[in-house]
């Protein structure tokens, strides 16, 4: 059977790996960090949008719009938090309408038919909190927003079910190839051979593309984010853009699927691709942004602050083509906004790729007769908890009692659900990816009291030492020695010094 | 559904001392739900000394203080739920729990007393840019790891902010072989208790940096070293101060938060200064019936004076239930003056039968030396006392005589002044 390797586990890689998982083909999602969704999929504003923003001309715009409807029942079948709130662009002044109408009719040629331009009094009725100086908006019914790295454990999930072999914590350092045409890929484990590679390495997308020389630059751009406690949730009902510019969309101020509010991001350009650094004048220059839009902003209610990389290409558009040096490899580079509104265009546009690929050297294409179209849907408290059917919830904790002991106070996370992450087809094995599956440790304390229960846990179930646990994989271990151990150290250190 | 006369939220100190002081006051179906496995609340992870010299008379570490109030809770066989956390409560004092044996538990209080405590203040709440390791954690979480789980956190430790947490815990992984590095204080004083700063930092040359924070963190997995920086009065860090020290380890003891999520559910209004819910002298709430004690009303340096405050609490629900109060005609305003933060209660509601006092608690702004406190109605002085030193780390309290207050009286105001007069020999 053909084998197709895909470096990178991020939406882009993972959606691949999961409508791949379509057809009858051995399918590798390498991955070289602990967790799924790890990289720039994890940090982001998680919204889909409408599709207004993008030229049509451009390959961003055109797989904007296409993905766009497809997420209701993307999202009903993975499982996925999902919600078509609708989005305001505000504008101040008559420039600013200008300006708007030009968006509208942009996105009108690209088959938005439900935009419409409000006026002030309208705005203040659907954003109470919103400036008062705000006079003009784009109205966007069709923007919504999703958590972006649960749809990507979710591909993933939903992949490995339908056979993905998914291995975390494996580096690609190298492409094999022979006589131009692609063999396999070296890494951190070793050799795994292969016969199609797809290069969804996002940040590092243009690494393994020099590896075959073709020539790009990511340049990442950071922007950071504050997210605001749960209390806050009523501040906004719509994601709400300021007016953008050439390089970004500004800083937006949305509220999340999970009821938080949202306000970010800046935009600078940086060297370092693993800098997810924040720093205090881009913290404040967020909520300085974010005040133009909603004034009263509660500052003192934000419990975490974070920064994501776009990937950037200088063209500001997405590269998504076979390679000009390797037959069999296909480079997904430049994955920036609007990337997770169009991760599901992106996927289907590389299966039809790969479709043609498989046509040429004559392979044929079966689909699986027994493709798994939906996730399971696990249990979680808060859901239970938001819809009032604690009777439902009773009847859980009367099949396992694992689900009524709470164990993240603040979100309201069972024992249960941390064990169902832990042994989920996508494993959650660090502190940080039970957070991303489950909520435990997102919420205003920040892993004060969850976090050593979580230790523990995590612990228990992988068999592992709790000096082994981490936060994000080897090297951030939460613990360094068991208590008496450093000083019996020191006393031995002293006596041997002393006998010298 | 079931019912019960009492229903206590948590079993720490407050929500212990509040149900053995009903049970005392003939309260016969008394529930206290704890979301932990053990009780005493923060107690059992406290093993260092300093507990109960108020409140024993003699000196005992935390587990011990607790111990006593476990074994007096288990011989007056008051029933207690532990792992179950108490998820909501609403305006009829129905409470929704959570527990592995029952699954959803719905309990109708008669009373409630409100007895969470608080939780630590994270980096977040206080902004601290740079990168996201591990090995940034909270003091009191590190000492759980430490006390509880058997596991040192870290090996080169710096701590910022000096609560007594962060100072209780510089000792104890100093006393576990830690390198520990500095304590920064970005005020100009230490915030803990005194008797910390001198039996934790000072005899174990640890240096304290007041007017000090941290302003950037480095490290992509484990910490690798922060920036520190010196901050003039308006606590922003001064250019040219910043210097970077190596640790794999960053404890934070920057302040305290009272856990009123519940309150809030109920929709009780929050005092801006104490973070918790208002109460009047008998500590209990907006809602009739239901009271607050401990740290979730206000946090408190000494278990001490959370134990004697959840006896008014519990003392005052069993009257409560027994039908043996009195309203006065007109409630008293207890309003915060000069240099005072706040004091709690924040009115008197009730006619003082056989009281002689109210016990009046009051935090400080700043430090000050020879200062009076004086209770004020009408802008004249009713009563002061003398306090020759006052701290915002140590809460003061003083009673107020029920004798000086009058039939009509709506307001009674309490400031801290310096006796600078005095001291001149002016007056």
């Amino acid at each position: 059977m053909m084998r197709i390797i895909i470096i990178g586990a991020g939406v882009i890689g993972t959606a691949i790996a999961r409508e791949l998982s379509r057809y009858e083909i051995d399918i590798v999602l390498l991955e070289k960090t602990a967790d799924v969704a790890n990289g720039t999929s994890k940090a982001n504003s998680g919204i889909i949008h409408a599709g207004y923003n993008a030229d049509f001309d451009t390959l961003k715009g055109k797989l904007n719009v296409k993905s766009n409807p497809v997420f209701d029942k993307l999202c009903a079948d993975l499982k996925v938090p999902f919600k078509r709130i609708g989005s305001y662009v505000v504008g101040f002044n008559e420039q600013d309408l200008k300006e708007l109408k030009k968006k509208k009719e942009n996105g009108e040629k690209n088959g938005l038919d439900d935009l419409e331009i409000i006026g002030q009094k309208q705005l203040i009725s659907q954003e109470p909190n919103i400036n008062k100086k705000a006079k003009y908006a784009l109205y966007a019914p069709g923007a919504a927003i999703i958590s972006p790295y649960e749809l990507t454990i979710a591909y993933a999930n939903n992949a490995v079910i339908n056979g993905v072999q998914l291995l975390l914590n494996t580096e690609v350092n190298d492409l094999i190839s022979d006589d131009g045409q692609i063999k396999g890929v070296k890494t951190n484990q070793g050799e795994i051979k292969g016969d199609f590679v797809i290069n969804a390495a996002g940040l590092y997308s243009d690494k393994i593309a020099r590896m075959a020389e073709d020539n790009f630059k990511i340049k990442p751009r950071k922007g950071e984010y504050h997210l605001f406690d749960k209390e806050y949730g009523d501040l906004v009902n719509h994601i709400l853009f300021p007016m953008p510019t050439k390089k970004s969309k500004g800083i937006l101020v949305l509220p999340t699927v999970h009821g938080n509010i949202l306000i970010g991001p800046n935009a600078n350009t940086i060297d370092d691709k693993d800098d997810l650094s924040t720093t205090s004048k881009g913290l404040n220059k967020v909520l300085n942004g974010a005040k133009r839009l909603i004034p009263e902003i509660p500052e003192k209610g934000v419990i975490t602050s974070f920064s994501g990389l776009r990937a950037a290409l200088s063209s500001e558009d997405f590269h998504i083509d076979f390679s000009e040096n390797l037959v069999g490899l296909i480079n997904i580079i430049g994955i920036q906004s609007p990337g997770l509104s169009s991760a599901p265009a992106i996927s289907d546009m590389v299966v039809e790729m790969f479709k043609n690929y498989s046509l040429r050297e004559n392979y044929e294409l079966q689909l699986k007769k027994d493709f798994k179209e939906k996730n399971s849907k696990l249990p979680h408290y808060y859901e239970y908890e938001d819809k009032g059917k604690l009777d439902d919830w009773q009847k859980i904790v009367e099949k396992h009692e694992d689900y009524g002991e709470i164990i993240c106070r603040c979100e309201h996370v069972s024992r249960g659900e941390i064990i169902d992450a832990i042994n989920a087809p996508v494993p959650a094995q660090t502190i940080d990816a039970i957070k991303r599956r489950t909520r435990a440790s997102s919420g205003r304390c920040q892993a004060g009291f969850c976090g050593p229960r979580i230790l523990q846990i995590l612990a228990d179930q992988l068999n592992i030492d709790p000096l082994e646990v981490s936060k994000k994989g080897s090297g951030s271990q939460i613990l360094r020695a068991r208590s008496k151990q450093l000083i019996l150290e020191k006393i031995k250190e002293d006596k041997r010094a002393g006998d010298q | 559904m079931t019912k019960h006369k009492m229903v206590v939220v948590g079993a720490g100190p407050a929500g212990l001392a509040a149900a053995l002081e009903a049970s005392k006051n003939g309260i016969d179906d008394i529930i206290i739900l704890e979301r932990d496995k053990y009780l005493g609340g923060i107690l059992p992870q406290c093993i260092h000394n300093g507990f109960g010299l108020e409140y024993f008379g003699e000196e005992l570490t935390g587990p011990e203080y607790a111990d006593r109030f476990m074994r007096d809770i288990d011989q007056a066989g008051i029933e207690v739920l532990t792992e179950t956390m108490v998820l909501n409560i609403n305006q009829d004092k129905l409470i929704t729990a959570l527990n592995k044996t029952k699954g959803v538990l719905k309990i109708k209080a008669e009373t409630i007393i409100l007895a969470m405590g608080c939780r630590e203040r994270t980096r977040e709440n206080i902004q601290i840019p740079g990168d996201r390791p591990a090995g940034i954690l909270s003091a009191g979480t590190a000492q759980r790891y430490t006390n509880i789980e058997g596991f040192i956190p870290g090996k080169e430790v710096m701590i910022l902010g000096s609560g007594d947490i962060g100072l209780i815990m510089a000792r104890r992984m100093k006393l576990e072989g830690a390198d520990v590095k500095a304590v920064l204080e970005i005020m100009p004083f230490s915030s803990g208790l005194v008797r910390n700063k001198v039996q934790c930092l000072d005899d174990f040359d640890i240096p304290l940096k007041l007017q000090h924070t941290i302003t950037r963190i480095e490290g992509k997995k484990r910490l690798k070293r922060v920036e520190i920086s010196k901050v003039d009065k308006d606590f922003n860090p001064i250019k040219g101060t910043q210097k970077w020290i190596n640790c794999d380890t960053l404890l934070l003891s920057v302040g305290l938060i009272p856990e009123n999520e519940l309150s809030k559910a109920m929709n009780l209004k929050l005092h801006p200064a104490t973070g918790g819910v208002y109460v009047n002298e008998n500590r209990e709430t907006e809602l009739k019936g239901v009271y607050a004690c401990g740290n979730v009303l206000h946090v408190h340096d000494l278990v001490d004076w959370v134990s004697e405050e959840a006896e008014i609490a519990g003392r005052s629900a069993a009257e409560y239930l027994n039908k043996n109060q009195e309203k006065r005609d007109l409630p008293i305003k207890i309003t915060p003056n000069k240099n005072l933060t706040y004091t709690v209660p924040q009115k008197i509601e009730y006619k003082f039968k056989d009281k002689k006092f109210i016990k009046i608690y009051l935090r400080v702004e700043k430090p000050m030396e020879n200062v009076k406190i004086v209770f004020s109605h009408n802008e004249k002085s009713m009563l002061s006392y003398d306090k020759k030193i006052v701290m915002p780390g140590e809460m003061v309290t003083v009673n107020l005589p029920v004798a000086l207050i009058k039939k009509n009286m709506e307001e009674i105001k309490l400031s801290i002044v310096e006796k600078v007069g005095e001291k001149n020999g002016r007056t």
